[in-house]
């Protein structure tokens, strides 16, 4: 089984280092954004005239907004004009071998048992192409195409399937969304586009899974996964690797379209650059993502593991449109020294007999904020609905802090809604236990986090719930004196 | 195996061993008694390596070496086992998975080949017969919404599977009907061998019937005030920890 899973994973790198990086020789832009830079970056990219006049409207808007302030999150002021909004993926110079690299980094490696070839492909050491398996990835393009799947770079999607980008691009989070999605919006990169047609159950996991990443995924990436009625596709986003990037504002949107009796699981392991112990460094990461159950029966399920970054700003949420559509949301966001998190979820019923399920799980160790922000939205037509959420937090030590923010807004007397929280520490009791037994304390503590982050680990797939729980581990190391 | 040369410890300031001697040797079953607050617990704690407990005074050598240096777990990969008073609660973490990776800690830590998951499960389940232990119980998670009786054979089977060098068992008897208390005393005395010391601690008597022990020890007020073999403690349950007050004024004069 995990062999299987390997090839599929290794394959999945493969297409993304192969098939996904858009080929295009240009100098990085100038910092700034205007109207000429949006123009800029459409041309190199070979766009066609509508998706220019989106960017453009959507920049348009952005002027016209303010970044939001309500998140309980702390950070010096972005200055907008100070970032270069298209860059050439840069080649770094290439190490001889692993002696020249940060010896911190490999032990992380090590821990999160990363083998030594892809040790080297990570942190920029020349490799043979061990990887490389054409025909392995030949096989898993042929597989998808056969079924009429298209998995391909937002880029690729927008030249060769137009007609799917236009009706489907921000049907979901429209680019007068929120700042940092209309931002996005004006000038997106790349990303990933998904379309599973009618009826077809994509046979293996769809995945980012780009350890082995030799490109920029770029600070403003934009996904679109569309299933069409009675699909099924599974999709991992992430990667478990700790990833160091000069880009400090990232500003994502992930769109899903779910129609009639499909279904989306969409798994992501956010894993990005924390800043060090000081607080000093790490990445900004506002996302939105948003997927509508357009179609009856449709369920669309988030599974989110989110470690990294220094500033976590993310709700992915869902619109149960369609009658009976179900919406899941399992979340386990864990902060550390200086790590601020704002995150939960939305959910929105607007179809009958719609249900939602929310697992937050928040962990805050050493000085860090780790706040759960939830919606759930009940419209005046939808009868029967149900919603249960579930919100714990865990504290480790205490200097740290952890808040929950519920929102409720029932508008349907026929709504059941349940909310349960709690908020617990860490015992040295349960701690001693475990050292009693021949456990360390680091392992300790390990052990009785994944624990308690079972049920959103549950719900990964299997090899990456594995990586997961090495990565929990890692995070939360010397959160204990 | 292990001798305490006039132990001191105190917690938040207070002292509550004052002077404990004691020598168990390999092949030993030894009871300690006493009534509530004689620091029998505190006794048992301080040998695990409780932090909240503060040595003082003295020292205990344990296979001739310095125990009260070790940590907590390098204590127990030494082969040092508290069977706990309160077994504690660890919601997630399925019983089998914190057996596995405490037993394979040990093993690392004495140079041998680390268990894999068909070997760990046929002796798992060799050793759930010594306690009479459900399946089911297995893959719940760590004494979570176990019952007292079902902690405290859990305690058992955790011995049985960790195979300790020292067995510290600290008042498994508490909240067990007379059937759960049989069982769990059978499962101990299937693991009593000549390689093995077995210290109980415990408030009553009745365990003893059981358990038959090679010495008993009384602890009152931090110290050992009265030693002697299997048949004290049936003196003691005759004429009650009262009676001790007169033994201790002797130890002090």
């Amino acid at each position: 089984m995990s062999t299987e899973v390997n090839q599929i994973e290794e394959l999945a790198n493969k297409e993304y280092k192969y098939g996904f990086v858009s080929d295009i020789e240009a100098e990085s832009f100038p910092s700034g954004l205007d109207e000429d830079i949006i123009r800029q970056l459409s041309e190199i990219k070979k766009e066609p005239e509508f998706m220019l006049e989106w960017r453009l409207k959507a920049y348009k808007h952005w002027l016209t907004m303010e970044e939001p302030n309500w998140a309980n999150i702390k950070y010096p002021p972005i200055d907008y004009q100070a970032i270069s909004y298209y860059s050439a993926p840069k080649k770094k110079p290439a190490k001889k071998n692993l002696d020249e690299v940060d010896p911190e980094l490999l032990r992380t490696y090590e821990k999160l048992g990363i083998s030594l070839e892809e040790q080297k492909v990570l942190s920029g050491v020349a490799v043979d192409a061990v990887f490389d398996s054409v025909s392995v990835a030949t096989t898993f393009k042929s597989k998808l195409a056969e079924l009429g799947i298209i998995f391909c770079s937002m880029s690729d999607a927008i030249q060769n399937h137009p007609e799917l980008v236009k009706k489907y691009l921000g049907s979901v989070v429209p680019y007068t969304d929120n700042f940092f999605a209309t931002l996005n919006s004006a000038v997106f990169s790349d990303g990933s586009f998904v379309y599973i047609p009618k009826g077809v159950r994509c046979p293996m996991e769809l995945s980012t899974y780009f350890r082995i990443n030799a490109a920029n995924t770029g600070q403003f990436e934009r996904t679109l996964i569309i299933a069409d009625e009675g699909a099924y596709v599974s999709y991992l986003e992430g990667c478990t690797a700790p990833m160091r990037d000069e880009n400090q504002l990232h500003a994502a949107v992930v769109e899903l379209v779910a129609l009639d009796n499909a279904q989306i699981k969409y798994s992501t392991v956010q894993n990005w650059y924390p800043g060090d112990k000081n607080g000093i460094g790490g990445i900004y990461n506002f996302v939105t993502k948003r997927g509508a159950c357009r179609g009856v029966n449709s369920k669309i399920s988030w599974t989110q593991v989110e470690t990294g970054s220094a500033i976590t700003w993310k709700y992915p949420s869902c619109l149960l449109i369609g009658d009976n559509s179900i919406g899941e949301f399992y979340s386990v966001a864990v902060t550390n020294n200086f790590q601020q998190a704002d995150t939960g979820t939305k959910m929105i019923h607007m179809g009958k007999n719609t249900r939602s399920t929310i697992i937050s799980k928040g962990i805050s160790a050493g000085k860090s904020n780790n706040s759960y922000r939830g919606q759930v939205k009940i419209i005046k037509r939808a009868d029967n609905a149900r919603n249960f959420s579930q919100c714990d937090s865990l504290l480790i030590g205490d200097k740290c802090g952890a808040h929950t923010f519920p929102y409720l807004d029932i508008n349907n007397p026929s709504a059941q809604i349940e909310h349960e929280a709690t908020t617990s520490k860490i015992g040295e009791d349960q701690i001693f236990y475990l050292n009693q037994r021949g456990i360390s304390t680091e392992d300790a503590i390990g052990m009785i986090v994944n624990g308690y982050c079972k049920e959103v680990f549950k719900e990964l797939p299997m090899e990456f719930a594995v990586e997961a729980q090495k990565l929990l581990s890692v995070s939360l190391e010397g959160s204990v004196g | 195996m292990l001798q305490i040369k006039n132990i001191h410890a105190s917690i938040e300031g207070k002292e509550i061993l004052k002077g404990i001697n004691l020598k168990v040797n390999a092949g030993e079953v030894h009871a300690i008694m006493g009534p509530n607050g004689s620091g029998k617990s505190t006794l048992a704690q301080v040998l695990a390596g409780r932090q909240e407990y503060e040595v003082t005074k003295g020292e205990v050598i344990y296979n001739n070496k310095d125990l009260l240096s070790l940590s907590p777990e390098d204590r127990a990969r030494e082969g040092i086992f508290l069977a706990f008073q309160y077994p504690i609660e660890i919601p997630g973490v399925s019983n089998t998975n914190l057996l596995k990776t405490a037993l394979n800690e040990i093993r690392k830590y004495n140079g041998q080949e680390e268990l894999d998951a068909m070997e760990f499960l046929a002796l798992l389940k060799s050793k759930m017969k010594l306690v009479e232990m459900d399946q089911s119980l297995l893959n719940r998670a760590v004494n979570e919404g176990f019952s007292g009786g079902e902690k405290k054979r859990n305690e058992i089977l955790q011995m049985a599977v960790l195979e300790p060098k020292l067995a510290i068992l600290d008042e498994t008897d508490s909240g067990l009907d007379i059937d759960a208390l049989r069982i769990v005393a059978s499962g101990v005395n299937k693991l009593r061998s000549e390689d093995r010391a077995i210290i109980v601690v415990t408030h009553y008597q009745r365990l003893l019937n059981y358990i038959v022990p090679d010495f008993v020890h009384v602890l009152y007020n931090g110290r050992i005030v009265k030693s002697g073999t299997k048949e004290l403690a049936l003196e003691l349950e005759e004429k009650g920890y009262d009676w001790l007050k007169d033994q201790k004024e002797l130890v002090m004069n």
